[in-house]
């Protein structure tokens, strides 16, 4: 990732609600993992989350598309909220891409199958108009060539930028990230970081649980801390780092900063 | 210069030994003659042995009479045929149990591999325990329990009928067999079977034509209840329009046993439940495995795609634990083909005990016998080991 500014024109954040989460509790048997989370997501907006290790920051966002159920509270995605109705959550899984921290390809696709898998089984797209998409993104995540390799052929950047464009594939409305580089060599976290970077730019909603700071400074227009199953702080990212106000949040940054 | 090349040939040979290929060739030829001169020395010492005690190795006992009754044969037998049909019969027979174990013990197994891992608690409990004592005691415990259970807990054939151990009044559970009404088929049933060939044809091509259209307009159609109204509906609907053209022979007790219908005898039903039963309780661990070994990272990606659950079974999680499933599976087939010859010990009439058996003990020609009898199993576990192999290199993964 290069340290120059970047083009911030096409980041526009509506006032359009797309995620409200409201008095949200998760407890994984007697363990409270989350506890009254509240947070509202406008279209447009780029969040980054970050916070010590188990404090929750994953689970909160797996909430938000449903891979972890929540207990109490409401989390409405654009406009529908998560209950038990599968419908729903298929409708909401739709409009949700999610990038993972070890990819979870599926080893037993081409690249170029991986990113059509969804579309043709799902939106009913037919096969040419589905794999003309996915070369689509797969030039934009810049390895077309690849289109029909299996994954396990792909360097470890290659394949997270693969789990990108097949959620891209979906015509996502929003992206949840959850440490999307922390599984990567050095060498490779900036190629993914430039993708990211790309996506924000053109408008994409983004929430990301990520612990580089460049990227947050750089494209976030809020940074989440999370601790212990709660939200400690919120800000712009200038004021976040230079001007922390939780003593836990001065902690973990001087902690993370020094490292 | 010429104390080289005195040594030179020693040299070439020192260098052709330390080559990598031209070792492993070498040691390949001395390995092949090695084994030919062994079975020779072997086969030679054998026939002039046999020749000493009079006996040739011939194969023309064979087609001496039998004299021994066979209680289960599927091709026409008496005790008047030659020791040939009795090994045939034997042979169908272990064929029979085989074929149908493996079936039996496939979808038991998968069925007990996937409620193993069912969320519901009690359920995953009982059918460990389960798993845990049936693959713990051996096969031939089993086979006798199974076969002492049928002919000591199940009623004569008179008690069958008047305890009322009767479905329907046409089928009845004795201890002489499980009595059902025998099918004959009338010239016209012909056109059910061919209806239902057709029914596969049909399926075969219509899930052609559905992935063209898939492919072509991304419109999914129902492949799998067409496919079942083909193979089931269509020969069914054939069967009823043509008139019912089958005559059922029903079993009726006449002295003390039945006569008529079509028996299950507890020898097979013993073997066959037991192998079933024990070989089922390793494919649903090799079942359990294949699942578990599909990461969940695996099912949440899909889900986070909005795949459905059970698309993300057919299209992620199944074809993932297949091929891990599938080779250990072979070797569980061979296991159950292998122990059916167990058979013996219930007095099943199979390779084993006919030719292998009967006939030896008759003819006095062991070696003949015994050599009939490996090539049969030979065969058998080649052909399941081929078919296997042939399988699992369809769905074999691809990696770096
Ligand atoms: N399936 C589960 N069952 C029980 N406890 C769980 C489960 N998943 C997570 N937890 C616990 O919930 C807490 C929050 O987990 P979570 O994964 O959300 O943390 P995190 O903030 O993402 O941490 P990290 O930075 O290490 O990824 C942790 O204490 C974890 O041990
Ligand atoms: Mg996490």
């Amino acid at each position: 990732m290069s340290e120059a500014a970047i083009d911030t024109s096409g980041m526009k954040v509506t006032d359009e609600v797309v995620i409200e989460i409201q008095h949200m509790h998760k407890w994984y048997g007697e363990f409270h993992v989350l506890k009254n989370v509240n947070l509202t997501v406008n279209r447009g907006e780029r969040i980054v989350i970050c916070g010590p290790s188990g404090s929750g920051k994953s689970t909160m966002i797996r909430c938000i598309n449903r891979l972890e159920e929540h207990q109490q509270g409401h989390i409405l995605v654009d406009g529908i909220e998560l209950t038990n109705d599968l419908k729903n959550i298929d409708a909401i899984r739709r409009e949700v891409g999610m990038v993972f921290q070890h990819f979870n390809l599926f080893p037993h696709l081409t690249v170029l199958e991986n990113c059509t898998l969804a579309p043709i089984w799902v939106r009913q797209t037919p096969k040419k108009d589905a794999e003309e998409q996915a070369m689509h993104f797969l030039s934009k995540v810049k390895i077309p060539d690849q289109a029909h390799k299996y994954p396990g052929q792909l360097s470890g950047g290659q394949q997270q930028r693969v789990a990108i464009a097949r959620s891209l594939c979906m015509n996502p409305r929003i992206m949840l990230f959850d440490e999307p580089t922390s599984a990567l060599d050095p060498e490779m976290i900036s190629e993914v970081l430039d993708t990211m970077i790309e996506l924000a730019q053109e408008g994409m909603t983004m929430l990301c649980v990520t612990h580089e700071m460049g990227f947050a400074r750089k494209v976030a227009n809020r940074v989440i801390f999370m601790d212990g199953g709660e939200i400690i702080e919120q800000n712009e990212p200038e004021e976040f780092f230079t001007n922390p106000q939780s003593e836990r949040t001065k902690l973990f940054l001087s902690q993370i900063l020094n490292h | 210069m010429a104390s080289m090349e005195q040594t030179a040939p020693q040299m070439d040979l020192l260098r052709l030994w330390r080559d990598k290929n031209a070792r492993a060739v070498i040691i390949q030829i001395l390995t092949i003659a090695g084994l030919f001169f062994f079975t020779f020395w072997i086969v030679s010492n054998a026939v002039t042995n046999l020749e000493t005690i009079g006996k040739g190795y011939s194969f023309d006992f064979l087609f001496e009479p039998a004299g021994y009754d066979i209680n289960q044969y599927l091709i026409e037998y008496t005790n008047r045929s030659s020791h040939l049909t009795a090994a045939v019969v034997g042979l169908l027979n272990t064929l029979l149990v085989a074929v149908t174990g493996i079936i039996l013990a496939t979808v038991v197994g998968f069925i007990l591999g996937v409620l193993r891992l069912s969320k519901n608690l009690l359920m995953g409990k009982i059918v460990y325990t389960y798993i845990e004592v049936v693959r713990n005691v051996p096969v031939l415990l089993w086979i006798l329990l199974v076969h002492g259970m049928l002919i000591s807990s199940l009623p004569s054939p008179k008690a069958s009928v008047s305890d009322g151990w009767d479905f329907l009044g046409v089928s009845f559970l004795s201890n002489r067999g499980f009595y059902l009404p025998q099918p004959n088929p009338e010239p016209a049933f012909w056109a059910t079977v061919i209806a239902f060939f057709l029914g596969i044809a049909g399926a075969v091509v219509f899930r052609r034509h559905a992935r063209k259209v898939q492919d072509a307009t991304g419109k999914i159609l129902p492949v799998f209840w067409v496919s079942v109204a083909a193979i089931l509906g269509l020969p069914i609907l054939v069967f009823l329009v043509t008139g019912l053209p089958i005559v059922w022979s029903f079993p009726e007790l006449k002295g003390f046993n039945f006569v008529g219908g079509f028996a299950i005898k507890p020898e097979f039903m013993a073997l066959t439940l037991a192998l079933s039963l024990y070989t089922s309780s390793f494919i649903a661990e090799n079942v359990r495995g294949g699942i578990l070994a599909v990461s969940h990272g695996q099912t949440e990606a899909a889900h986070a795609l909005g795949i459905s659950n059970s698309r993300t079974l057919q299209l992620v999680v199944i074809p993932q634990a297949l091929r891990v499933i599938i080779p250990p599976l072979t070797s569980q087939y061979l296991n159950l083909t292998k122990n059916s010859s167990l058979a013996i010990a219930v007095g099943y009439m199979d390779i084993v005990a006919t030719i292998g058996g009967i006939s030896l003990n008759q003819t006095g020609r062991e070696m003949e016998c015994m050599t009939i009898v490996l090539l049969v199993y030979l065969c058998f576990s080649l052909l399941i080991s081929a078919f296997m192999n042939w399988y699992n290199k369809r769905i074999k993964l691809i990696e770096r």
